[in-house]
């Protein structure tokens, strides 16, 4: 392999793990930014979204894998774990919302454990799917069938389609939400309550309700990060949403907590970074190199990329 | 609606920041088309009464009707699609977005485009400086251009109660007059108005109504000039 192709390969499967290090990461930093809570439950969140993909696409299974499949697997997934979300934050959050802020980060920790724990018992649901799925792994099955080449080449680096379709869509949302945050009605209220939510309430903003979707947002944006990993990794267990879930948390600290853009541009560059570093030296460093970059993140540059570095007007 | 011209009564309302109690039992009244002012010295509770009035704090006991509709379980939002406003303390402008943007946010619930332009023209033309700096960032606004933009804000939700915390703290004279000036001609439109100022002076004048306040407790009430002729309120809050 030619240095050219090997440093285009690595940007491509880069590329490819860092969009959903950012869909991950935009749940983090939206719940973030309205509840200045960092919701250790999203990577189980990204986990549940991969299991909704999982059963969706077992009990509607019968269908040949196609694009039509494909999407109502994306979008069940999205909804459910968007239901997930209201519900975590109604009743592990909202009771917790005007105690001190460690309270509320404990319960994260405590429903990340119902998540992941729950999710290992062994079914008590058999038919029409086994439910919850026990702590084996399982087999993502394959949404779309592309015929023929699985993979195409450009320079002589490989790029199997399903990635370069992950890709894309993983893109296309994270524009969808570049929007919805900053041209909509609802963003503009979610940007005001991320600002200060008394003074939004004052304004007529339903604070609880932009909090509600903010929430269902990010967790929607988790499952579809989990059916785009799975689709290209296939292989799911109840745990795997913790190590992604981590790494996604350091990419939007990278990013600059609480900001959009950064959560997209530290998850890239994170994806990115993991990738060179890992393909350049040891492979086995992969998982370390996150926390390395949160390490000198935290001491060079606190606020992140794009965070503000906030200065106190009297 | 009411059948008393109230628009706004508060009965017995308590407020607790733990275990201090930093309201202790405020009753008050703000009749239709009047202006009321609270005048008190720091920390006896003025900021907390407006708070507690809009929500921005939750009450322990009393009671808040506004319009002869018991609201005191309602929260901020509710009470804005009802017509009451609130520029609080310290102006809670958002200093990110631009001074246009801040006065669409206040009118949020408001869904005539075309009146809401015409609205921000209006606060435009009463302060000509907001004009200027429309497409600005608010956070390099001056204290005072802050200020205006609290009061234009909270105008832009066409509001039949405003609730005005301080609107003078810290501001030049002129620009003390130009609000004060505004304020007058925003009463005169028919908006009722409850003020919180430390200009007790400024506040009685214009004020219909008063209330003094002293730890968490009204100890007077009357009208403006009943109260600025008071020898007690002209010793303790004018400076006499």
């Amino acid at each position: 392999m030619s240095r050219v192709t090997e440093f285009l390969q690595h940007f491509v499967n880069g590329l490819s793990v860092g969009t959903i290090y950012a869909l991950i990461a935009l749940g983090y930093t939206m719940v973030y930014g309205v509840l200045k809570l960092i919701n250790f439950a999203h990577g189980d969140v990204y986990m549940v979204g991969a299991f909704s993909g999982y059963y969706l696409g077992i009990v509607g299974g019968g269908g040949e894998p196609s694009f039509f499949r494909a999407a109502y697997v994306t979008l069940g997934a999205m909804i459910a774990c968007a239901l997930l979300g209201f519900v975590i934050e109604r009743f592990a959050y909202r009771p917790l919302r005007h105690r001190a802020r460690l309270t509320a980060l404990i319960t994260a920790i405590g429903v990340s454990f119902l998540l992941e724990y729950g999710f290992q018992l062994s079914p008590w649901i058999r038919t029409p799917v086994q439910f919850p799925p026990g702590p084996s792994p399982r087999f993502f099955p394959p949404l779309i069938d592309f015929g023929g080449e699985r993979s195409i080449e450009i320079l002589g680096a490989t790029m199997p389609k399903i990635d370069l379709l992950g890709l894309g869509v993983a893109l296309g949302l994270m524009l969808v939400l570049q929007f919805i945050v900053y041209r909509t009605r609802f963003g503009t209220a979610m940007r005001a309550v991320s600002f200060d939510p008394q003074v939004a309430g004052l304004m007529g903003i339903p604070v609880n309700r932009i909090i509600s979707w903010t929430f269902m947002l990010g967790s929607a944006l988790a499952a579809a990060a989990g059916i785009i990993n799975a689709s290209s990794r296939p292989k799911i267990e109840p745990l795997f949403g913790l190590i992604s879930g981590l790494k996604a948390f350091v990419a939007a600290v990278l990013g600059g907590i609480g900001s959009v853009p950064g959560a997209m541009a530290g998850g890239l560059l994170l994806g990115l970074t993991e990738e060179y570093v890992a393909g350049y030296t040891d492979s086995s460093y992969r998982d370390a190199i996150a926390f390395t970059v949160l390490i000198l993140v935290l001491l060079v540059r606190p606020a992140g990329l794009f965070g503000r570095v906030t200065v106190e007007k009297v | 609606m009411t059948g008393n011209g109230l628009i706004l009564q508060v009965r017995d309302l308590r407020v607790h920041y733990g275990a201090i109690e930093a309201l202790r039992g405020v009753s008050l009244e703000v009749s239709q088309g009047q202006v009321v002012a609270l005048i008190g010295a720091n920390g006896a509770g003025k900021t907390t009464t407006l708070r507690a009035v809009s929500k921005m704090l939750k009450p322990s006991t009393g009671a808040i009707h506004f319009q002869g509709e018991d609201v005191t379980k309602l929260p901020s939002h509710a009470l804005v699609a009802r017509g009451m406003a609130h520029a609080p303390e310290g102006r809670g402008i958002f200093l990110n977005l631009t001074v246009r943007e801040n006065l669409d946010l206040g009118a949020y619930l408001r869904k005539d485009r075309a009146g809401i332009a015409e609205d921000a023209e209006k606060q435009f033309s009463l302060f000509p400086i907001l004009a200027e700096r429309r497409n600005q960032v608010a956070g390099t606004l001056s204290g005072g251009e802050q200020q205006m933009l609290a009061v234009a804000r909270a105008l832009m939700s066409r509001p039949k109660l405003m609730l005005l915390d301080e609107p003078s703290l810290g501001l030049a004279p002129q620009v003390v007059e130009r609000i004060f000036s505004v304020l007058r001609e925003v009463n005169a439109s028919g908006v009722s108005l409850l003020l919180v100022e430390q200009n007790a002076h400024k506040a009685l004048q214009l004020a219909h109504r008063a209330y003094v306040l002293e730890t968490g407790n009204v100890v007077m009430q009357g009208t403006g000039k009943e109260l600025l002729a008071s020898p007690e309120v002209r010793k303790a809050y004018l400076g006499e």
